[in-house]
């Protein structure tokens, strides 16, 4: 009954602001945003807009200097296991193969070995990695890393996965293939996902709600719910329209921010 | 998975054809160029110095007869013949012992320093000052501390190994990426559990260079360690043999140190590749 009413992840007037330099600059001013357990959210804006800073205060590696960040309704302190985050640097370890790398938050989180043994091999399946097991990070390429970066998060039974630009590093092949396994992953698990992105048509294909957002201060503009059914057709005319729809809307930020 | 895949499987194809030329040259041909300078050196001293009364240095057989002579005696039969392994014997359990204990104190020493700030604000500018100061230069107070004898020459030993510990163990563990802070706290791991899961193996490379550079610099400073008076080992004979102008005596206990150190050293890269194997720079 409590999952039903209280959102998963919510943000209620969150401002951050850093001092640098004895200067203080404003990075997200009274962001509000409510996420349902389940749905797939976008964040999308140019840089500077506070979308990682969202995503970031959401992971509780920075604390808001306004507002309340809520789980479940509890306020967010600091990292933890419920809030895994997926970044677009990978951080594996990389003196870890791919099976313990998996492995570290079952570990960690004090499961016996055959515990986590079972989970890895689970989660190496998901992820397509069988053959790979007990490679190191440097041996991988950037998709093959994601894929166990986000692995690891769901190996640790992560209720919120947060992705910063997990696909920005990576080749246009690579990166509409993991598109579609994320997709395939999240349908199948009814994980929630938060996703900063700075390209479009990766938001439309990916989200149920888009949240647009535009710099100096960092803040949230607007919200659009993407009604498309999925999967997802990239070249049909309701994509495009929604395509031209944000990207006038991100555009006119730039415009306003030139002007 | 399959296109991912390629890119290794490609490099693991050989070419099936087998002659001679194909298989042994390219193995042959890095030893071939290591041998040829030290051959040429080795002609150039030979011609400058072989039937030359006066020349104060031996040609290099009467080298290689002394080498023969410490080492099985039979040709001298002199106070040197059949030494070797005991000053071999000395100068190795003082090289590794004072290597041992720079490791026992650096190691810790280093990690606190690196992560612990006070730690480091009380101990770290009187080591960086006292840092620069060469181990000769603590010959003599060596040898007020500790005696004329071998422990001055552990002392120094331990002195020569524990800054390139030390300092490389400071650097491995203030400079782990604050990105795997970051994912061991997401993934549950926090607080002190963090030392051991990732500080410790991600600085482990650098520690390691330092332990590499630590018991190179140990040879290195055997035989200024072993001028404090000892009756033993290699830097022993060669102070020794140059009061006495064996000079033959000198360049074999040069090279007998040159070559254990030369072997140590591949030793302790051995068990680096194979502790490192994850990372590019080892492995």
């Amino acid at each position: 009954m409590a999952e039903a009413t209280i959102p998963i992840l919510e943000m209620k007037n969150v401002g951050k602001t850093y001092s640098q330099n004895g200067r203080s600059i404003e990075a997200l001013r009274g962001a509000n945003l409510s996420v349902k357990k389940g749905e797939f959210i976008c964040l999308i804006g140019a840089s500077g807009c506070g979308k990682s800073t969202l995503l970031r205060m959401a992971a509780g590696f920075e604390a808001a200097t306004h507002g309340d960040n809520l789980m479940w309704g509890v306020p967010i302190t600091g990292p933890g296991p419920s809030r895994g985050m997926v970044f677009q640097d990978y951080g594996l370890f990389p003196w870890l193969n791919v099976r313990d790398n998996i492995g570290f938050g079952p570990k960690s989180r004090g499961r016996t070995k055959a515990e986590t043994r079972e989970t890895v091999d689970h989660f190496i399946d998901l992820v397509g990695l069988q053959r790979f097991a007990d490679v190191h990070p440097h041996q991988l390429s950037g998709g093959m890393k994601q894929r166990v970066a986000i692995a690891r998060v769901l190996a640790n039974d992560a209720e919120v996965v947060l992705m910063d630009e997990p696909f920005g590093a990576l080749d246009a092949m690579t990166r509409e293939r993991l598109q579609d396994e994320l997709v395939e992953i999240w349908s199948r698990t009814g994980l929630t996902v938060l996703f900063v992105t700075h390209a479009i048509e990766e938001a439309i294909f990916l989200a149920d709600r888009v949240v647009v957002m535009s710099p100096g201060p960092g803040r949230i503009d607007n919200e659009y719910s993407i009604d498309l059914q999925r999967p997802r057709d990239i070249s049909s005319p309701e994509f495009n329209e929604w395509r031209r729809m944000l990207s006038s809307q991100l555009h006119s930020h730039h415009a306003r921010k030139a002007g | 998975m399959t296109t991912l895949a390629s890119d290794t499987e490609d490099e693991t194809a050989s070419a099936p054809e087998t002659s001679w030329a194909t298989t042994w040259w390219p193995r042959l041909r890095p030893l071939l160029l290591a041998v040829t300078f030290p051959a040429a050196l080795l002609a150039i001293w030979h011609f400058s110095t072989v039937g030359r009364p006066g020349s104060l240095i031996p040609p290099p057989y009467d080298v290689w007869l002394e080498l023969q002579d410490l080492a099985v005696g039979g040709i001298n039969d002199d106070a040197y013949s059949r030494t070797l392994h005991i000053h071999l014997l000395a100068s190795i359990s003082r090289v590794y012992g004072g290597f041992a204990l720079a490791l026992i104190v650096a190691l810790p020493l280093g990690m606190l320093i690196g992560r612990v700030p006070l730690v480091r604000q009380v101990v770290d500018p009187t080591l960086q000052i006292l840092r620069p100061v060469p181990v000769t230069a603590w010959l003599p107070l060596a040898m007020i501390m500790f005696g004329l004898g071998p422990r001055s020459a552990f002392f120094l030993v331990f002195l020569g190994a524990f800054y390139p510990i030390l300092v490389n163990t400071i650097f491995g563990v203030r400079s782990v990426e604050p990105r795997l802070f970051e994912a061991a706290a997401m993934l549950g791991c926090s607080g002190s559990a963090q030392f051991f899961r990732v500080v410790l193996p991600a600085a482990l490379p650098s520690i390691f260079t330092g332990m590499r550079l630590g018991l190179g610099f140990a040879w290195v400073v055997i035989v200024v360690g072993e001028m404090t008076g000892v009756q033993t080992g290699l830097g022993a004979i060669i102070m020794e043999a140059r009061q006495l102008s064996r000079t033959e005596i000198v360049i074999s206990g040069m090279i007998v140190i040159g070559t254990v150190g030369f072997l140590s050293d591949q030793l302790v890269m051995l068990i680096g590749r194979r502790l490192l194997a994850w990372s590019p720079s080892h492995g």
